[in-house]
């Protein structure tokens, strides 16, 4: 019974297939995140002395360590698909884990970035934020609409990957069949090529 | 030639990648401190894409797909290019 439902199985699975269907997301996602960062150009060249302004007051020091933070747990990622293919899940489940590790922390440090800035009334639609010049208005509104959805793209990322960790316990990922884990790879380095524009955006370019 | 079904990156390659995406991140850390008004943001982007494209090339494993999968790619980059290009057409000569 077992051995037909593993015919069955391979015969369903595509890998060229899901991994095509893996890429059109994630131009969707390109673009999504893309019209977001035209959005931001365009005020910046709009207002560039505000943006100026605005970005000095960023927290140059927790930018830099969720950058950090997301490029090593890409890597960990990365790491995490050669060794299950090279056979070894234990391995694997580990680097799996260690990536869900720093996702957390670096929504932890973002919770500590947020929270001192709306401390100092600065959120959405605040009265100290509409007493400042437009265009800080502008920075602000963007700075929270885009490592806000980046932010949610994170804790999505958490929530799949714990799922492929799960299934890599229960050997439903293995050294033959591994397009889903692959999959999600693409996705978590897509979150990081995203942080990778977003932070001399937001934290550098004062 | 190898395809992305059957090549298996290395571990060294990825900590070698890694190292490069950090040495960058410090680079571009410095140059922002610099503050080189009109240029850093030119030379902060240039770095960026050159970390983006370390990981499309070897994290992402687009060295080893196919020309379909490249295709793609470079059509939606391209159609963003247009996207914000004529934007900035309309913005500057409205």
């Amino acid at each position: 019974m077992e051995t037909i439902n593993d015919k069955a199985e391979e015969g369903r699975s595509d890998y060229k297939g899901a991994k095509l269907g893996m890429w059109f997301f994630l131009i969707t996602e390109i673009l999504f995140f893309g019209v977001m960062f035209m959005l931001y150009s365009v005020n910046r060249s709009k207002y560039p002395h505000a943006f100026h302004i605005a970005a000095l007051e960023e927290n140059l020091v927790i930018g830099s360590v969720n950058t950090i933070i997301l490029i090593t747990s890409s890597f960990t990622m990365a790491l995490s698909i050669t060794a299950i293919r090279r056979g070894n899940k234990m391995l694997s489940s580990w680097l799996q884990l260690a990536t869900i590790v720093m996702a957390c922390l670096f929504l932890i440090n973002k919770y500590f970035e947020w929270s001192a800035k709306i401390r100092l009334g600065i959120y959405p639609a605040s009265p100290a934020l509409l007493q400042k010049d437009k265009g800080e208005v502008l920075f602000y509104s963007l700075y929270y609409v885009m490592t806000g959805i980046h932010g949610f793209h994170v804790l999505v990322g958490i929530g799949v990957i714990s799922t492929m960790l799960f299934f890599t316990l229960k050997e439903k990922i293995n050294s033959e069949s591994f397009v889903k884990l692959e999959n999600t790879g693409l996705y978590w380095h897509f979150v990081d090529i995203v942080w990778i524009y977003l932070f001399p955006l937001f934290y550098l370019v004062t | 030639m190898e395809d992305a079904r059957t090549h298996i990156t290395d571990y060294k390659t990825y900590a070698f990648v890694w190292a490069g995406l950090l040495l960058l991140t410090a680079l571009t850390i410095t140059v922002g401190a610099m503050h080189l008004s009109r240029y850093s943001v030119l030379i902060c982007l240039a770095i960026a894409s050159c970390k983006a494209l370390l990981v499309l090339t070897y994290f992402m494993h687009l060295r080893y797909e196919g020309a379909l999968i490249k295709g793609v790619i470079f059509m939606a980059i391209l159609t963003l290019t247009v996207i914000i290009g004529l934007t900035f057409v309309d913005v500057w000569y409205r």
